[in-house]
């Protein structure tokens, strides 16, 4: 396949950036998306160029650290999957491919296609957890007994690998489906009760304060979610909230 | 429960509430106009009640305004919030490959409904404030006193042409925002459960049931005055 490539280039987060044209030909459509950047990034190297920057980690769609906006969408045009997971069959020989960063306000350029998404560690700190007593007579999570709905529910919860496609599909940069399944994930399970009303407040607060936009349940993070996270998540989220400033 | 008007759950909380009480008053607004069509006498005997009748003139009235103004005023502040959120934008988006027309174009319909209303206003409902409150008259009677003014002051707006147009227009942009709006009000007051897929389809049916019912009776009064 031979393929035009235009690629966001930014040396630096003070840098401006714009939009680089990169032809490359003779890519196997077998190849994954990050693959043919690393056979460009390896032609860029040997013309002494400085190489495309951008985040990878397990490249079988656990980690979450993969990003990109191709084409338009995040991840790309396929479904359930993240980039290290798209495949250079989804494109057509002789195609022009747009790829940026995740753009958001909250999700600020580092270089090139990389993004700082440690916004999401800090609603994480903020309450996305559960405090045990880990002083050696801790009980079996799975001696407390939990109704099969709810399990399968906080555990599709639970397969957010927080990657901020969400973010970067939503039109106002929400962050709500990310905040909304990790809120979710322990609002099901008897285990998340005890902390359950400082948790949605405290994170709600933090999402605020990181300058994620307002949803507006366009239904574009679930669409773009490689791990298909439900805007039920949100409706939830959205409960939980209003109940604890009702309680707080 | 302080500063939940703050928070962006708060705020989504808020306009779903206005939002639903505009559908409420639009469901009540279409069935009252549909006497117009039906039974002009009865349009008449409700007309009056609902314009003088002190809990609708003076407790319904006044909440109706504020609701309207408060769901505009939110909208536009969670817009400009909203674009704030991402200052540069995509030099290519496909938007239309994950989210429909009418929800990323709210604003947009939510504006020309904005401009629909005043004209709607200066059509009827400041002419009713002045011959109710400032001339006095709150007989609701023509002027030569045979019978009710209000079938003969609806039809008779319905006259010219590029009113009804722009009434129609109107009513299109109101289903636009409606089939996004009516299932978004729901979801942003937690309400997504086993009974969304059969609140979905009766969502889409009073999204375009009640604005071509609205342009029917525009359409009816038109054509046969």
């Amino acid at each position: 396949m031979n393929l035009t490539l235009k690629i966001w280039r930014q040396k630096n987060a003070n840098d401006k950036g714009k939009m680089v044209d990169y032809p490359i030909s003779d890519i196997s459509p077998d190849m994954s998306f990050l693959e043919m950047l690393d056979v460009l990034n390896e032609q860029l190297i040997n013309k002494g160029e400085e190489p495309v920057a951008f985040d990878h980690d397990c490249r079988e769609g656990i980690c979450g650290m993969c990003s990109l906006y191709i084409n338009g969408e995040a991840h790309g045009p396929d479904r359930g999957v993240t980039t290290c997971q798209l495949h250079m069959r989804m494109f057509n020989d002789g195609d022009t491919i747009y790829i940026e960063p995740f753009r958001a306000a909250a999700f600020p350029v580092i270089k090139d296609l990389v993004v700082d998404r440690s916004a999401f560690d800090r609603i994480q700190h903020a309450g996305g957890f559960i405090s045990v007593n880990t002083s050696g007579n801790t009980i079996d999570a799975n001696a407390i007994p939990v109704n099969k709905h709810d399990a399968d529910d906080a555990f599709a919860a639970a397969t957010c690998i927080g990657c901020g496609a969400c973010v970067a599909s939503c039109k106002n940069s929400s962050a709500m489906l990310f905040v909304g399944a990790k809120v979710s994930q322990f609002a099901l399970l008897p285990q998340g009760q005890v902390e359950a009303t400082d948790r949605v407040l405290n994170m709600v607060k933090q999402m605020d304060e990181e300058g994620f936009g307002n949803c507006t349940n366009t239904g574009a993070c679930e669409v773009e979610c490689p791990k298909g996270i439900s805007l039920e998540n949100i409706a939830r989220m959205n409960r939980e909230y209003l109940k604890a400033s009702l309680k707080g | 429960m302080s500063g939940i008007l703050n928070s962006s759950i708060g705020r989504k909380f808020a306009m779903a509430l206005s939002a639903f009480f505009l559908m409420i008053f639009l469901l009540q607004h279409f069935v009252i106009n549909s006497l117009s069509v039906i039974n002009p006498d009865s349009f008449n005997e409700v007309s009056h009640f609902m314009g003088t009748n002190w809990l609708i003139q003076y407790i319904m009235q006044p909440v109706l305004i504020f609701g309207v103004i408060f769901h505009f005023i939110m909208g536009f502040i969670l817009e400009i919030r909203n674009k704030k959120a991402r200052n540069i934008s995509y030099a290519k988006n496909n938007g239309g490959a994950n989210s429909t027309w009418m929800s990323r174009n709210m604003i947009y319909s939510g504006l020309f409904i904005l401009i629909f209303l005043v004209i709607h206003f200066i059509d009827f409902w400041i002419p009713e404030i002045n011959t109710k409150y400032i001339q006095g008259d709150m007989s609701g009677l023509l002027a030569d006193g045979e019978g009710y003014r209000y079938y003969e002051e609806l039809t008779h707006k319905f006259v010219p042409i590029w009113r009804v147009a722009f009434y129609c227009l109107g009513f299109v942009f109101l289903a636009l925002h409606l089939l996004h709006g009516f299932m978004s009000a729901f979801q942003s007051v937690g309400a997504n459960n086993k009974y969304t897929q059969g609140l979905k389809g009766f969502g889409k049916a009073y999204a375009i049931i009640i604005p071509l019912g609205f342009i029917f009776i525009a359409l009816f009064h038109h054509f046969n005055h």
